[in-house]
């Protein structure tokens, strides 16, 4: 029986689990993904928002420039990349300047400090790639960016070394409340993990190794949680999981923004800060932002789709998305694009997060949307205070251990690396070429709290394959450490998701021979 | 009439060969396309490159390749014989990893040294 | 390994172009040589190229990449030239008494290395989907082919049942070959421009005698699957490379292999503050492979992409053998820097050529000839002229029965040619024979 069980490891449930895991609970993270942060979380724009865009009557509105200030503070608390870098929200006419006027007033409504219109001109000799044709802009210069996945995993590190049980590859799929508690009715995809769901059907003798196979091999075991309170952070699902309980009060929209990514040795110093254009009913529109990794970022757009899993791209996104992007800063060469990505945003049919007590010891922290990665720090809050007037919460932990430090070799000062690189030689190992990201950290990952399952979880805690070659050049490396360190076999180690596959067999084995007839 | 792509040069010259005419080449720019052009069709042969298992930690497979060119119908069946293979360290280069293939001269031999 | 605190030539790869670099330095008079190579061992790129076609321009007979690699590492024996394998470069900080290299690896630790002189050869990279926005899922089983190459060849895992080819670049044709005849079945070999990136060898061999067939000006548009790839949309495309609504074909597969195009892997050069050329995005050098950087050389597929190896070698033997005796020449003379104030002219192409290495030309350090390697933009069936002018004058022609992208051509001009060149540009140009 645990106290609280959060629903989705996502941004907001990882700060949800951060904030509880100060007090005595027992608490449960459950997520259907194999990994913390594997939804909007991960494919954003990786912004900390400065809070001049919401309406200040909105929740959005009320969080933002906590959440940023929060966001900031945990960051450094728990060594997580950020960049304060300020952001612009250019005017291409008296127009839009005006809206500048309206936007600057809103963000003093919502706490902003710093804001200031400047005339184009003083834009562009801050930002020299910016366009001729921008009038005036809006600076925002509490506002940053940071690592999103990181974030969320830091979070939930600590939540997880304190006490806080994390429960991946588990999807919910009924609730139900039973006097005192609910009974989570939950699928267990691969019993676990997906390499022992490959194992497990190896003892089969049906061990078959093309993907289509693989996938279903995972068995699929349905278990039961039982806790006192349920937290919804469900994101794209969270209107699923409210009405497993409660009465439909909204309707999640899935609204599908697509990115590229540009590489940062190509492309040049192309902004220092975040760059949005004048915001319009759709949304905050194509913006052109560096990475903490020294890229940019361009995106995203704003479509609402069908299906709340499909993060594909679309050339005509992309096409819309470059010629927009070029609007701002006309010299962008999208020719320096290293990757394409998408995420879906939990857009909803109520306009503003839905944050709630609506069924009995039931909380929704719902339809967060952007700016809901600023926001997460205060929303946590809320729910912390939800569960304080219910009586929930109850002494502090008095051996609570927060904190978190990563060491990153390229952050080592010059002068130290070499008696740093003597006393621990697996950092002299470098492994990423194009990040500079070592077997050290990559090893060291693998020890913290909730350690990687994938590849893509090995960069999202190392950054390895980050960079211009896309892990071309380390991704079998990487493999090569994971299935080390983990104990499985390189065939069961999976890209992302599970089900991923990488290898589908050994070269000279006569069942990767046989012809596939699909 | 069969029909080639001549690989003796960049060149790229389209071949006919005429199988009923004493393979009778057309369409090639110099004698070394004709040669090709009737060894393609009377008798293709090729080099086959591959890879044999090692019991080694350090490197799991061994490259290999036929020392000369056979049969184009043998390839597969070739490639079979590589299954069951497993070298021991050290190998050197040249040394025979299946000798005499289908009774012929062929033999596998690998093309890279293995020490450990 | 006992390392000099300074060496007179860091080799910056220990691939073909590393390895035939340092082999000429050597035997041009220099003693104090560091080979740095990231991999565990010598060879480069061509340890996983285990296929045959090597070596008939510079062996004289057929190797595959393995025994080409070995042939060049053998050549160390006994010649007292330092190696540092599983060791990577971090950064290379000119100077003007010499350079800096930063290196670091599980053996050696974390280090500077002092050098005289510098010679690039890094190699190349593989363009990803990322470079060329590929619309669809994120599944996994999209591979770069010297990714997949690695994987069956180096580590003997399969990457894929059903397999589909984006782009004909070599690297891609062969990969379709090797994952045949280990058992998987290769659907078709997708390349958008009108005609192949590849050697007709390998269309013939590789493709050809699978009967996998080949869909010219066609690119794929589509690539789904949740988890491993599920099926990819191929389309034709148009003139401007756009698809054509109602072309499309469906394939079943589960894995997708890149083969679209190969990038010099320039960092370290362009954080030195070497010069870089657009076109080939390696270095822009002189005559004798030095960059703008006096004492940093390039050779090799950093300087610009090859198609065969064979002029890979003899390149890395030119810029060995320049390391040599710039750092001789810095030795003996007061003067240190003889080449660098000296006049140079620019190779200038039209629009019939894609780039030409090497793009300046220092007429007085010209011993005998100078050789220029170009690639030209589009195919030619029919004989052509390879002009040179000085404004309208005529420097140099050369004549060519046929040309085409996918390969690499090279002319001779003579420094008695050279001396006639009076301004500083020299263009080069495609003409047809009148």
């Amino acid at each position: 029986m645990f106290d609280v069980a959060i629903i989705g490891a996502g941004v907001v449930g990882c700060a949800v689990a951060y904030e509880l895991s100060q007090y005595e609970l027992r608490v449960v993270l459950i997520e259907k993904e194999n990994d913390v942060a594997m939804g909007a979380s991960r494919a954003n724009t990786a912004i900390i928002h400065g809070g001049y865009d919401p309406e200040p009557h909105t929740l959005m509105g009320k969080l933002n420039v906590e959440g940023m200030r929060r966001c900031f503070k945990l960051c450094e608390e728990l060594d997580v990349q950020h960049i304060k870098t300020g952001s612009w929200v250019v005017a291409f006419d008296e127009a839009q300047r005006a809206t500048l006027e309206l936007l600057l007033e809103q963000g003093i409504a919502n706490g902003c400090e710093g804001l200031e219109i400047l005339d184009g001109d003083v834009v562009r000799s801050r930002e020299p790639n910016l366009s001729d044709d921008i009038v005036a802009a809006l600076w925002i210069p509490e506002s940053g960016v940071l690592n999103p996945w990181e974030f969320a995993l830091a979070m939930a590190e600590v939540a997880v070394r304190n006490g806080v049980t994390f429960m991946p590859n588990t999807k919910v799929c009924g609730m139900s409340w039973q006097d005192d508690h609910y009974e989570i009715k939950s699928c267990v995809i691969g019993a676990g993990s997906c390499a022992s769901a490959n194992e497990s059907e190896l003892e089969n003798g049906k061990h078959d190794t093309s993907c289509s196979a693989a996938k279903a091999a995972m068995p699929e075991k349905i278990t039961t949680i039982c806790s006192r309170y349920v937290i919804n952070a469900a994101g794209v699902e969270s209107d699923r999981i409210h009405n497993m309980v409660a009465p439909p009060a909204f309707d999640i929209v899935p609204t599908r923004g697509e990115y590229y990514l540009l590489d940062g040795t190509a492309a040049g110093r192309i902004v220092s800060s975040v760059i949005f254009p004048c915001p319009t009913c759709a949304g905050k529109g194509i913006t052109v932002s560096p990475t903490i990794h020294g890229d940019f970022l361009v995106g995203p757009n704003s479509e609402v789709i069908g299906d709340r899993e499909d993060t594909s791209v679309t050339r005509d996104a992309l096409l819309d998305i470059a010629q927009k992007a070029r609007q701002i800063v006309p010299n962008l060469n999208v020719r320096t694009s290293i990757r394409n990505f998408a995420g879906v945003r939990s857009n909803s049919t109520y306009g503003d997060f839905f944050i709630a007590k609506s069924a009995t010891n039931f909380i929704d922290l719902a339809a967060i949307k952007s700016p809901g990665l600023t926001c997460a720090p205060a929303i946590a809050r809320i729910a912390r205070e939800i569960l304080g007037e219910e009586g929930v919460l109850r002494e502090r932990r008095k051996d609570w251990r927060g904190g978190r430090r990563i060491v990153r070799f390229k952050e080592i000062p010059e002068g130290e690396r070499a008696a740093f690189v003597r006393e621990h030689p697996l950092y002299g190992r470098v492994i990423c070429r194009c990040e500079t990201i070592t077997e050290g950290e990559i090893v060291a990952s693998m020890k913290r709290e909730i350690p990687p399952v994938s590849i893509d979880g090995v960069k999202r805690r190392t950054g390895t394959g980050m960079g211009r070659c896309q892990g071309g050049f380390c991704g079998p490396r990487v493999l090569e450490i994971l299935a080390r360190e983990s104990g499985h076999e390189p065939l069961n180690i999976v890209e992302d998701g599970c089900g991923s596959t990488i290898l589908v067999g050994e070269t000279k084995d006569p069942r990767s021979r046989e012809v596939s007839h699909k | 009439m069969k029909e080639y792509i001549c690989i003796v040069c960049p060149r790229g010259c389209h071949l006919a060969v005429d199988d009923e005419n004493d393979y009778a080449v057309t369409g090639n720019a110099c004698l070394r396309g004709a040669a090709y052009g009737r060894e393609e069709a009377m008798h293709p042969t090729r080099v086959v490159t591959s890879s044999v298992r090692v019991r080694s930690r350090k490197h799991p497979r061994c490259s290999v390749k036929t020392d000369i060119a056979i049969d184009k119908s043998d390839i597969a069946k070739a490639m079979l014989l590589l299954d069951d293979v497993e070298l021991i360290p050290p190998v050197r280069r040249g040394d025979i990893v299946i000798a005499s293939l289908f009774g012929s001269e062929a033999n596998f031999i690998a093309t890279r040294d293995i020490d450990e | 390994m006992k390392m000099y605190d300074d060496y007179e030539l860091i080799v910056i790869g220990g691939g073909p172009a590393g390895l035939g670099a340092a082999l000429s330095a050597r035997e041009h008079g220099l003693e104090r040589i560091l080979i740095v190579e990231r991999d565990v061992e010598l060879g480069g790129i061509l340890n996983q190229c285990i296929h045959n076609g090597f070596g008939l321009h510079y062996f004289g007979e057929e190797l595959t990449g393995p025994e080409y690699a070995a042939r060049l590492i053998d050549r160390l024996e006994g010649q007292a030239i330092d190696v540092l394998c599983d060791t990577m470069v971090l950064e290379l900080i000119p100077g003007e008494q010499g350079h800096t290299v930063r290196l670091m690896s599980m053996a050696e630790g974390y280090r500077s290395v002092g050098s005289r002189a510098v010679i690039l050869a890094m190699g190349c990279r593989e363009r990803t989907r990322g470079a060329i926005q590929i619309p669809g899922t994120r599944a996994s089983g999209v591979f770069t082919a010297g990714t997949a190459q690695r994987y069956v060849n180096i580590e003997g895992y399969m990457v894929g049942k059903r397999v589909i080819i984006l782009g004909s670049g070599d690297i891609g044709l062969i990969m379709a070959r090797r994952m045949v005849l280990e058992g998987a079945t290769v659907l078709a070999c997708v390349e958008i421009m009108p005609h192949s990136g590849g050697l007709t060898r390998n269309i013939v061999q590789c493709l050809q005698d699978f009967d996998i067939p080949l869909y010219l000006s066609h690119t794929i548009t589509k690539i789904e699957g949740r988890q491993r790839v599920e099926k990819v949309t191929v389309q034709e495309v148009d003139d401007h490379f756009n698809p054509i609504d109602g072309t499309e074909i469906v394939f079943d597969v589960d894995t997708v292999l890149l083969s679209v195009g190969l990038i010099p892997e320039n960092e370290l050069s362009r954080a030195a503050g070497v010069e870089m050329d657009p076109k080939t995005s390696g270095p822009i050098v002189f005559e004798n492979g030095e960059t703008s950087v006096s004492g940093i050389f390039a050779c090799g597929n950093v300087l610009h992409v090859h198609d065969l190896v064979d002029y890979v070698t003899t390149e890395s033997e030119g810029a060995g053998k320049a390391a040599a005796e710039y750092v001789l020449r810095c030795a003996h003379t007061s003067h240190k820097r003889t080449c660098e104030k000296t006049p140079y002219i620019s190779l200038v192409k039209d629009e019939t050529v894609t780039y030409t290495v090497p793009q300046r030309i220092r007429v007085q350090c010209v011993d005998d000839h100078v050789r220029v390697f170009f690639r030209v933009k589009t195919p030619y069936k029919t004989p052509r002229r390879i002009v040179f002018r000085d404004g309208d004058r005529v420097i140099a022609s050369f004549r060519r029965p046929y040309m085409t992208p996918g390969e690499m051509e090279h002319v001779t001009l003579k420094r008695e040619q050279l001396d006639e060149v009076l301004g500083d540009e020299l263009t080069i140009s495609v003409e047809e024979i009148r």
